[in-house]
């Protein structure tokens, strides 16, 4: 396997694409207890329409998440409770752009890796599992339209794009998980879940040469073929729609504000917009900031307040969430500090701790083992790797920040997306 | 490997030291632990909120920010927590490890520096805390209080605790209530802060790369304004070893809700994690019942009937209750009901399978030692083990997971009693 180095973040990691076009990456770390494993598909619930040997097919929205639920399923039985009986917690999400299938465990590691490379890779439903999943995934589906959280920021997404399915819930609907049949699961699979299209992180007190090992032996010994996928027309700039907004049963109004941006590059390009896109959430309303220190004074965010940047293929903007009395009132301070920036630049003193302030709480955030393989796997899906950040770090200007904010943070580009108190939909 | 000290820094405060070289951070926390009441508990959650806005040399929260980020994005968390009928609350700060620092400086010292001046040195007005301050976390807390509705899965837990120890001080939020909350005064809470300071047994912890003697001294220096105090409170907990009445309790309430919220709160006759080697399985017997994905309520009550999204249940271990949380359609209510208890009678007849015994121990022993890898969860254990008074090691208590026996887990699962039912169901159900 290569080896690499990442000096500035302390780590090595071990490298190899197999002759079936799976990546792999290590992280040896002889000091802890656990090994974690995470195995992923370039494939989420954004991922609804793409063509197979040379047709289109348009499938239900919350395939992907279907078929996560599904995948556990094994001719001998479940391979959660395989799992789990070997003293593994294994677990798995649905993103908009990924599916990932992880465990940690303390004992039995590599017996453990084997059954998840297993239980991902062969597909085994029958038109009863499937028929009795709905059950359950419907129940999950109840569970998160309760939440005010998902709610506020689901709507956000249809007020920002256009046709980008990142506007669809990656679970779907009850309404259109009802189409999802057996045979959608097995042609998604046949789709998404070739080696070539996936990846496995693992980092723990592990030997990288037997991960290797492991993957040649469960894995099919060559590479098949891949999806091509499509999200529609290109996005216009701006936000679809100003302002969002519902009624539920919240104690106080719940906001996501949304700055819509443009759609990252392949490739480091893309990591230099996702650290530019943090630090200007930093420099506009971050916890050392003039604004926040401003908006708690007076009442309208508290502790809870969250941002950051998001960005996947074909989107990318920037949010800010929480709660507030007055979200309007939120939105128009953040907009008259950008238009500040614009004027008056951002103060070097205030930059300069900013980027020593993130550095160094991203670089705390390597100390888990999730944000290293989840990060790592996701960064490899955009064609760059996690560890290069500190190098790219060092190398970002004030003017950078400042020319992201005057672009993006402007009123076309920006939606509001608010929960109220009060009788909702029920 | 890692290492653990534990020693009294002053009379009542306790101080325990993990020295491990793996983490890229450094992890330290000062707690007040003091016996939970309904009368100060507000305002004593509220005492780390107004320390976090400023202190004497750092008078808001852009200074102070500005201090952290100078630390490399250093963080100090207000932290609330209930441990039994322990409220437990103080800061919790992560710092980038030495190790990682740029210029080659040393962050620990002055780290801990800034830990012990937001904890003793305030941002005060005329002998008290700040009015605004006051005022502003003071809405701030009434607002977490009143959002504790918005996650209804917590919500319901929360609910089905009130109604089961209403007469207990277990019965009271760690948050407190709004009421309580509202009456506080800049002058009242200055007089609970030095009561706090005075009366309530400490823990300070450390986890990180520093030998623990620097650490040791590092903190000592930082807390030296603590008062010297001989006569710290050591809190105690209240065990009820059977239900109040005969039958249990039923409370329904309705929300405007998509999805029930079932959650029943079960006596462990006693048992608690004072008890030695029965402890363990009584651990392993809530495993088995509804502590993962091999339970039998996560494999029955989910799987195999279909008949909720989620189902699990957790031992409050200083309390010595039981608590299952569960999401259903509202007229799945019987049913399920039905099927959790007849999922743990099934347990107090023995009838556990060889891979449900052993996969839940090697699942506890796994989920422990995990801790080690992770610095909150460590800190986590060890405010744990020191509001229960306790000194046992992660490791110790693996090893006794070892040994126990299905015999065990029923007779534990035997003196579980039913006390209260809780259902959340929707406006038109």
């Amino acid at each position: 396997m290569e080896k690499l180095t990442f000096a500035r973040a302390g780590e090595t990691m071990y490298r190899e694409r197999l002759e079936n076009g799976l990546t792999v990456f290590v992280f040896p770390k002889p000091e802890f207890q656990k090994g974690y494993a995470f195995f992923a598909t370039n494939y989420g619930g954004m991922d609804m329409r793409f063509r197979l040997d040379g047709a289109w097919q348009d499938t239900p929205a919350g395939v992907a998440h279907y078929l996560e639920h599904k995948m556990f399923d094994t001719k001998e039985g479940n391979a959660l409770q395989l799992l789990a009986a070997n003293g593994a917690s294994p677990n798995a999400f649905t993103s908009n752009d990924i599916t990932g299938y992880y465990f940690e465990s303390t004992e039995k590691f590599e017996e453990n890796l084997r059954i998840l490379l297993s239980f991902v890779s062969v597909p085994y439903f029958t038109p009863e599992s499937v028929e009795k999943e709905r059950g359950i995934i419907g129940q999950e589906i109840g569970m998160i339209e309760d939440d005010p959280e998902w709610r506020v920021f689901t709507n956000l997404m249809s007020a920002l794009y256009l046709h980008h399915p990142i506007r669809v819930s990656v679970a779907g609907s009850v309404e259109s998980i009802s189409h999802i049949t057996a045979d959608t699961l097995y042609a998604c699979h046949r789709a998404f879940y070739d080696p070539a299209n996936m990846v496995l992180c693992v980092a723990g007190p592990v030997d990288p040469e037997a991960v290797c090992a492991a993957a040649r032996e469960i894995l099919p010994p060559q590479a098949g073929p891949i999806a091509e996928k499509d999200y529609g027309p290109a996005e216009p700039p701006q936000a679809v729609r100003a302002l969002t907004e519902e009624h539920m049963e919240v104690s106080s109004p719940i906001f996501q504000l949304g700055f819509k941006g443009d759609a990252p590059a392949r490739g480091e390009d893309s990591l230099r917009q996702e650290l530019l896109g943090e630090l200007a959430c930093e420099v506009l309303l971050g916890s050392s900031s003039p604004l926040y220190a401003r908006l708690y004074r007076e009442g309208l965010v508290n502790r809870d307040l969250s941002y950051g940047y998001e960005g996947m293929a074909g989107c990318a903007f920037l949010c800010v969430g929480g709660e507030s009395k007055d979200p309007e009132a939120v939105r128009d301070a953040v907009a008259a500090e950008a238009r500040r920036l614009a004027r008056e630049g951002v103060d070097p003193a205030l930059w300069e701790r900013i980027r020593k302030g993130t550095y160094g709480a991203k670089m705390r955030g390597m100390n888990s083992f999730e944000n290293l393989c989840v990060g790592q796997a996701k960064s490899f899906f955009a064609g760059w790797d996690l560890l290069r950040f500190p190098d790219l770090f060092a190398e970002l200007k004030k003017e950078d920040v400042e020319d992201l904010i005057a672009r993006w943070v402007t009123p076309e580009r920006t939606a509001l997306s608010v929960v109220r108190p009060g009788e909702g939909k029920a | 490997m890692q290492t653990v000290t534990q020693k009294d820094l002053w009379p009542g405060v306790h101080f325990t030291a993990v020295h491990t070289t793996k983490f890229k951070s450094s992890v330290m926390s000062v707690t007040l632990m003091t016996q939970l009441d309904r009368e100060t508990a507000g305002a004593n959650a509220l005492v780390p909120c107004v320390l976090r806005r400023g202190t004497a040399d750092h008078p808001d929260m852009e200074s102070l920010s500005a201090a952290l980020d100078e630390l490399y994005g250093g963080s100090i968390e207000p932290v609330v927590r209930k441990k039994g009928e322990t409220q437990c609350v103080g800061l919790v700060s992560s710092f980038l490890d030495d190790a990682y620092a740029l210029n080659g400086e040393r962050i620990l010292e002055p780290a801990a520096a800034l830990l012990g001046e937001v904890l003793l040195r305030p941002y005060t007005a005329d002998g008290a805390f700040c009015p605004d301050y006051t005022a502003g976390e003071r809405a701030n807390l009434i607002d977490r209080i009143r959002g504790q509705i918005n996650d209804k899965r917590v919500y319901a837990t929360k609910r089905l605790i009130q109604e089961m120890c209403r007469d207990e001080r277990f019965g009271t939020d760690k948050l407190g209530d709004e009421e309580t909350v509202a009456a506080v005064t800049p002058q009242s809470l200055w007089a609970r802060y030095q009561e706090l300071l005075r009366t309530a047994e400490v823990h300070v912890y450390y986890c990180g790369s520093a030998e623990p003697e620097r650490a040791e001294a590092a903190l000592r220096s930082a807390l030296a304004a603590l008062p010297v105090s001989g006569d710290r409170e050591e809190p105690g907990c209240e065990i009820r070893c059977g239900a109040a009445f005969d039958e249990p309790r039923v409370v329904e309430e309705s929300l405007d809700v998509s999805q029930g919220k079932l959650a029943m709160g079960f006596r462990t006759g006693g048992q608690s994690c004072w008890d030695g080697k029965d402890y363990p399985a009584l651990v392993m017997m809530n495993t088995i019942f509804g502590g993962t994905a091999l339970s039998k309520l996560f494999l029955n009550v989910r799987e195999k009937l279909s008949l909720c999204y989620y189902a699990s249940s957790a031992l409050e271990k200083m309390k010595g209750i039981v608590l299952v949380s569960s999401g259903i359609e509202f007229d799945k209510y019987e049913t399920a009901r039905d099927e959790i208890l007849a999922q743990l009678e099934a347990i107090r007849r023995g009838e556990i399978e060889d891979w449900e015994l052993e996969g839940a121990r090697r699942i506890l022993i796994g989920g422990h030692l995990t801790a080690l890898d992770d610095q909150g969860r460590q800190e986590e254990f060890w405010l744990g083990q020191a509001a229960a008074g306790l000194s046992t090691t992660v490791e110790e208590l693996c090893a006794q997971f070892e040994h126990v026996t299905r015999e065990q887990v029923a007779a534990a699962a035997q003196r579980l009693e039913l006390d209260t039912i809780y259902f959340l169901k929707g406006k038109e159900a």
